[in-house]
């Protein structure tokens, strides 16, 4: 049986169906994780970075690319980690960022908080700590509507 | 094993080591913390430094190459063979204690990291660099705090410079150079540690300066956690809840 490789833009396509374990409204091509997609000969490598050193997502991610793949057919494949250059929120895509604020997570900003409550949109914020539920969320709560909010921390 | 005197493994086990022994004494605090919202940011500290420490120990085992992964050093070592500063082995004892552990170690682990990013070794330039952007944060908060409670109410300033007469005895030792640390120099891999002095003091008084507190006058050093020689009787402890499962059942896996 002779089996075609696909393209590598399909292969991204597959990619961004994969949602992420812990935030399931973005996928991971949304996150900005995967960097880079190639065959070597073969064997397709997948080139993945990690959001914080000590995620727990991380094993889970790989392993739900991995399934994706297996999924689509890809026999031979290969996942690397790459830590330089170091994950950053620059990299959330901006469909990712409409779909974390509709979904209630205020999406990071290089001020250092929340825009906005992603509820009411009102500006009247207050942090109530600079860590939440995941490692790359913190809690924020909003003075008007008096809801607590996770704010996707900029790093 | 003579591959365990190589200065380059001594050296990642330090840096490993010192994040996982604090990792482990911060997560003690996991459900048991004054407010859930700080029980849940010092479950997020200790869970970047034990992600750290998959990092810094991973290499250290493939540097050593005698088939020891990052678990293998956390859980098969006993304590003469842990390289961690000793201030990061000392108990939680309350909440600002345990605070103040993390802002004294905080301060000087950022600017070690960011010395680091300039390392001739790439592997360890780029775990630098990732892990420099969290520990960032961690100083962020540990000093936040510090200066919350140090100016607090009477309770807890006297709280908070007890602290620090407590475990300002411990600081001395991250900035002793020894002979592990003239070979990473010469091979460019890691600053002196003599030379984080100057910037790690002057940001200490500043933020004890904002806190109210008073520096002890005392320079006395313990040391001996980072060569090794002499740890505190804490660390064996610690290594026994730590440990007890691969002691118990060696080479369970999940």
């Amino acid at each position: 049986m002779v089996i075609e490789k696909p393209k590598l833009e399909t292969v991204w396509e597959w990619l961004s169906a994969v949602p992420d374990p812990e935030i399931p409204v973005i996928s991971l091509t949304d996150l900005g994780i995967i960097r880079n997609v190639a065959w070597q000969g073969d064997v397709l490598e997948v080139t993945v970075t990690p959001t914080y050193s000590g995620c727990p997502a991380t094993s889970i991610i790989n392993l739900d690319i991995e399934t994706a793949l297996r999924a689509n057919g890809i026999e031979k494949l290969t996942l690397k980690r790459q830590l330089s250059p170091a994950w950053t929120t620059d990299w959330l895509s901006d469909a990712g960022r409409t779909k974390l604020e509709a979904y209630g997570i205020a999406p990071p900003q290089p001020a250092g908080g929340p825009q906005h409550c992603p509820r009411c949109q009102s500006n009247d914020l207050e942090k109530i700590s600079q860590f939440g539920s995941t490692p790359c969320k913190a809690q924020w709560r909003c003075r008007d509507c008096l809801e607590p909010f996770d704010y996707f921390k900029c790093i | 094993m003579s591959t365990a005197t190589d200065p380059k493994f001594e050296f990642l086990c330090r840096m490993g080591d010192n994040s996982l022994v604090l990792g482990h004494r911060v997560s003690e605090w996991c459900g048991v913390s004054p407010v859930l919202e700080e029980d849940i940011a010092l479950a997020n500290v200790a869970l970047d430094l034990i992600g750290q420490t998959q990092l810094w120990l991973g290499l250290a085992g493939e540097v050593e190459g005698a088939g020891r992964d990052a678990d293998k050093l956390a859980f098969h070592r006993d304590v003469w063979d842990f390289r961690n500063v000793l201030l990061v082995e000392q108990p939680n004892g309350d909440f600002g204690q345990t605070m103040m552990r993390q802002f004294l170690f905080d301060a000087w682990h950022l600017s070690q990291l960011t010395a680091l990013i300039e390392s001739s070794d790439d592997q360890i330039a780029a775990i630098a660099e990732k892990s420099g952007k969290e520990v960032t944060y961690h100083l962020e908060r540990s000093t936040d705090t510090v200066i919350g409670l140090g100016d607090g109410t009477e309770e807890s300033h006297v709280r908070m410079q007890n602290a620090l007469d407590l475990l300002w005895p411990y600081v001395g030792e991250m900035f002793i150079s020894d002979d592990v640390d003239a070979a990473m120099v010469a091979a460019g891999i890691a600053p002196d540690p003599s030379n984080l002095r100057a910037g790690y003091d002057q940001l200490v008084d500043n933020v004890l300066s904002a806190a109210t507190l008073n520096k002890p006058e005392d320079d006395f050093a313990h040391k001996g956690g980072k060569s090794g020689v002499r740890h505190s009787e804490h660390l064996g402890h610690m290594l026994t809840q730590m440990q007890w499962l691969q002691r118990a059942y060696p080479d369970a896996t999940w």
